[in-house]
């Protein structure tokens, strides 16, 4: 089902949590919030699912309001960070809660719930475990048991808060692609909260990305990260430099130094210089950054080269293919083959 | 040898902390001056009596009747303050209201209040001439001077057993495990017995526990409002005080023994099922 | 922690959050009625009784009850065994705690257990015991005879019933809280070259003392209070072995109720300042004394 959040504001007091928010979720997408801590991720995440109210705004399920729905009425899957389990329940008895406690009418037989359990617990891959407690499960597997017990009501959307992290790193990594797995097969509509990027541009389709109770971008992981929109978005996402410029004619200029990069039909003025370390490329003399090598470090398949350039001690990283680094050289110049500026 | 193979049984882990004969010296010095000496004496006293003598001590009528309405009464009672003892660690827990300091700190009250002032104190409230009790006898209600008196004794001296067990278990609750049952779709009734009451039960089963062996055993507050008619509601206790008095050590000791082995039974059975909680769910009280 | 939503500004759906964690305005006002109701009933009520009947015929007749030799012989009987019983316990419960919390060895659960004895053997039984310990029908109680030594229905009977009944008290809440707190400050103590009495002395103590005295309240209120152990052993000797609960037995059984009450106010002023005390004690330190809360 799709979901709309329009116009949200949302105020803890007289701390605003959420500033005019809109976001628009597709049908069988599966989205990510992903942001610092206090950006509001978890409190949007929390609105849609009814634990809290916003202060103004509307949340949509489909065409139909569910802002004047309860939790309960909306029918949605939550899975808490710390998994929340009943823990004087069965395996089985956790998953099946949802459809156990539904009016008469509703309600499907037991025979029928405890198949559909036993489905679920099949697509999670703990079959076997049914009579289990969660105190005798591992973290990974506790999870897993939450999320089958969000999907037995068939939600509407499933809302994932923090899903792994409360989970060693071996174990997040293997969960993460396993949900990738679980979403394609179900095509529940999926959003979760993380502060991880590395979660978010691995797993979901579009990426929200949040800083200050706001929406800063939004975008699949690959615009995201090739054209952010927002110096906090460059920042944020994966390695980024940052150098003051000044635009002169459609020229970068730092100090009186050309940087090599032209911006035709700019105006004239001060500029914030964004690239990433691997959007570079190697240049002899003028017309160009350049600087002395500090430090260099071989991470992999790339040598990362700390550069300090110029008398104000700004340091840039930059990364190169190994072969085209030799030990001897004292000194680089370079160019950003991909960048962006935003003015100051 | 090598002094490095570790001695297949060990009495305690090394440490470099000092003082544990010391500490573990006075602690059994006294434990068995002050506790075993004296309880093994009572033991003793009642394995001398043999099998015959014990019997016919242990099922006389009167022995019999005291026996049960000391566990009868202690029963009640301990099931009225499962009932109140949760609803009241609910309110301290959960809600706000004004003077909520003052009632957390009265439920101790019983723990402090000597047992004969309570006793005097309820005894005066639901005599048949007394605050309450005179409202309600015309009713044809009457508490003092009944088994039913006991009964209220002894909610007033197990009440703080169970709101103390209960009420820091709840503290701990998870409010994600509520907002998960309420996502799952179940009203607030729903997550309160489906979800939040079992989770407490292994604390609620520990306080009951508590309240009911204290109640067996009590004395002070119910030999006022009791009436002490013997058959009808004269405890356990204070017919092993009676047969003293009398002289009559071996009944007196029968009685004791009786009422030990049955509390005894009774907190083990309990402790078992704690350990098994703990066992299975990972957790207990 | 109360668990209400976070109250909105202008909005009007809060009660929509609301449900999800906590009951309607009806329910939540039923239950706070439904428990103060019983709080009054079986707490207030019978607190208030014990004042208002003290003070029936005035506050004149109160005092000269009060002035009486052998209340006043049971108030310092009181104070003297609660000043042997309370001191002895406090030794043995730190011995055990110090033993318990900060050791491993051999049948420590077994040993805990035992400590916790007292507290499921009814008073009577408590005191019953040393009737048949040191009674003219028990083994010590011919030796005792001959040589003068009395034990029953004197002030060492009674000590010994009162340190059994409160045996448990400072142990119980020292043990929970020396376990949270492990061992590292003594062994940090020790490898900074202070002896196992300054270690104790300057770290551990000072660690414990809010928890130590939150313990030693509830055995003096305990103490002071035992009724049913001491009745067995004391035999009721007015002004000799009479303790103030005992006083207050014998003046309620004796049809003098203002008396019987005016001495139970003393108890039960002392039950009103271990209380005010002890939540002082929990406001202030309650990180301290909070593990023996959870144990």
């Amino acid at each position: 089902m799709e979901v709309r959040v329009q116009n949200i504001r949302k105020e803890f007091g007289r701390f605003p949590a959420l500033n005019d928010v809109s976001l628009d979720i597709r049908s069988g997408e599966l989205i990510a919030l992903l942001g610092p801590s206090g950006s509001g991720k978890t409190t949007l995440l929390r609105l849609i699912a009814g634990l809290e109210s916003p202060t103004e705004g509307t949340v949509f399920f489909g065409d139909e309001d569910a802002s004047r729905k309860t939790v309960q009425q909306r029918n949605i899957g939550f899975v808490f960070q710390h998994y929340a389990l009943f823990r004087h329940m069965t395996v089985l008895d956790n998953v099946s809660f949802g459809l156990t406690i539904r009016p008469a009418d509703r309600r499907p037989s037991n025979a029928e719930i405890r198949r559909r359990a036993g489905e679920l617990l099949d697509l999670v891959q703990l079959s076997g475990l049914e009579k289990r407690y969660p105190a005798q499960l591992s973290g990974g597997q506790r999870q897993r048991v939450a999320l089958a017990r969000a999907m037995a009501v068939e939600p509407n959307v499933l809302l994932l808060d923090e899903p792994f992290g409360a989970l060693d790193a071996q174990v997040r990594k293997e969960l993460r692609r396993w949900l990738r797995e679980i979403h394609d097969r179900t095509g529940h509509t999926t959003v979760f909260v993380t502060h991880d990027q590395d979660e978010a541009l691995e797993l979901a389709d579009r990426v929200v990305v949040m800083s200050k109770g706001k929406i800063e971008q939004i975008g699949t992981p690959d615009e995201i990260y090739d054209t952010p929109n927002s110096p906090f978005v460059f920042g944020f996402i994966g390695q980024s430099n940052m150098l003051p410029v000044r635009i002169e004619n459609g020229q970068l200029l730092m100090g009186d130094q050309p940087v090599g990069v032209s911006a035709p039909g700019e105006a004239d003025g001060a500029a914030h210089l964004y690239f990433r370390p691997h959007d570079i490329e190697l240049l002899d003399g003028e017309g160009s950054i350049s600087g002395t090598v500090v430090v260099t470090r071989r991470v992999a398949g790339t040598r990362h080269v700390e550069l300090d350039i110029g008398a104000t001690g700004t340091k840039v990283e930059i990364e190169l293919p190994p072969e085209k680094f030799t030990s001897d050289r004292a000194r680089i110049a370079f160019r950003p083959t991909r960048w962006k500026l935003f003015r100051t | 040898m090598s002094a490095r193979t570790a001695p297949l049984w060990q009495f305690r882990q090394p440490s470099v902390l000092p003082g544990f004969g010391l500490a573990l010296g006075v602690t059994l010095t006294w434990l068995v001056l002050i506790i075993l000496i004296p309880l093994s004496g009572l033991a003793w006293r009642s394995s001398a009596l043999g099998w015959a003598t014990f019997l016919e001590l242990a099922t006389d009528q009167r022995t019999i009747n005291a026996l049960r309405i000391s566990f009868g009464t202690a029963l009640a009672a301990a099931l009225v303050n499962v009932v109140f003892g949760v609803i009241l660690a609910w309110v301290l827990v959960r809600y706000r209201f004004p003077g909520k300091r003052l009632v957390d700190a009265m439920v101790d009250l019983p723990f402090a209040l000597p047992t004969a002032v309570a006793g005097i104190a309820l005894t005066t409230l639901y005599a048949p001439n007394g605050w309450i009790g005179s409202l309600l006898s015309p009713l044809g209600i009457k508490i003092a001077f009944t088994p039913l008196g006991i009964v209220f004794a002894l909610v007033f001296v197990g009440l703080p057993f169970v709101v103390r067990t209960v009420q820091p278990i709840m503290e701990e609750i998870d409010k994600e495990v509520e907002e998960a049952a309420a996502t799952l779709g179940a009203n607030r009734f729903q997550t309160i017995r489906r979800v939040l009451l079992p989770g407490l039960a292994p604390a609620v089963l520990t306080g009951f526990a508590l309240a009911f062996a204290r109640g067996v055993g009590e004395y002070g507050s119910v030999i006022f409002i009791a009436g002490n008619l013997p058959y009808v509601s004269e405890i356990a206790p204070l017919l092993i005080v009676i047969r003293l008095e009398e002289f009559n050590y071996p009944a007196a000791t029968a009685i004791a023994a009786v009422m030990l082995m049955i509390s005894f039974a009774m907190l083990l059975i309990i402790n078992m099922i704690q350990a098994w909680s703990r066992r299975r769910y990972g957790y207990g009280a | 922690m109360a668990h209400e939503a976070v109250s909105n500004t202008g909005s009007g759906n809060t009660e929509l959050v609301r449900v999800a964690t906590s009951e309607s305005r009806l329910a939540r006002y039923g239950l706070i009625g439904l428990a103060l109701g019983f709080v009054a009933l079986f707490l207030v009520l019978p607190l208030a009784a014990v004042f208002t009947e003290a003070m029936r015929n005035g506050p004149g007749e109160f005092l000269t009850v009060l002035s009486d030799p052998e209340t006043f012989a049971a108030i310092r009987l009181t104070l003297l065994v609660a000043g042997i019983a309370v001191p002895l316990n406090l030794v043995f419960g730190i011995a055990a705690a110090w033993a318990i919390a900060k050791f491993e060895f051999r049948g420590k659960a077994f040993l805990t257990t035992l400590i916790d004895l007292p507290f499921s053997v009814s008073p009577v039984i408590s005191g019953l015991v040393f009737v048949l310990l040191f009674g003219s029908h028990s083994l010590a109680g011919p030796f005792l005879q001959s040589h003068g030594i009395q034990i029953l229905f004197a002030v060492p009977g009674i000590v010994l019933a009162t340190v059994f009944v409160t045996f448990p008290f400072v142990a119980r809440e020292l043990i929970p809280l020396m376990q949270e707190q492990g061992t590292s400050d003594e062994e940090a103590a020790l490898s900074l070259g202070a002896s196992g009495w300054q270690t104790f002395w300057y770290v551990t103590l000072p660690n414990i003392k809010w928890g130590l005295l939150y313990g030693v309240l509830l055995c003096n209120a305990r103490a002071m209070g035992e009724f049913g152990a001491v009745s067995v052993v004391s035999g009721h000797i007015r002004g000799l072995t009479n303790t103030m609960p005992l006083q207050v037995e014998i003046l309620y059984n004796e049809y003098n109720f203002v008396a019987a009450f005016a001495v139970a106010t003393l108890l039960a002023l002392l039950a009103l300042v271990t209380l005010v005390l002890k939540s002082l004690l929990e406001m202030k330190y309650s990180e301290q004394i909070a593990a023996s809360r959870r144990h």
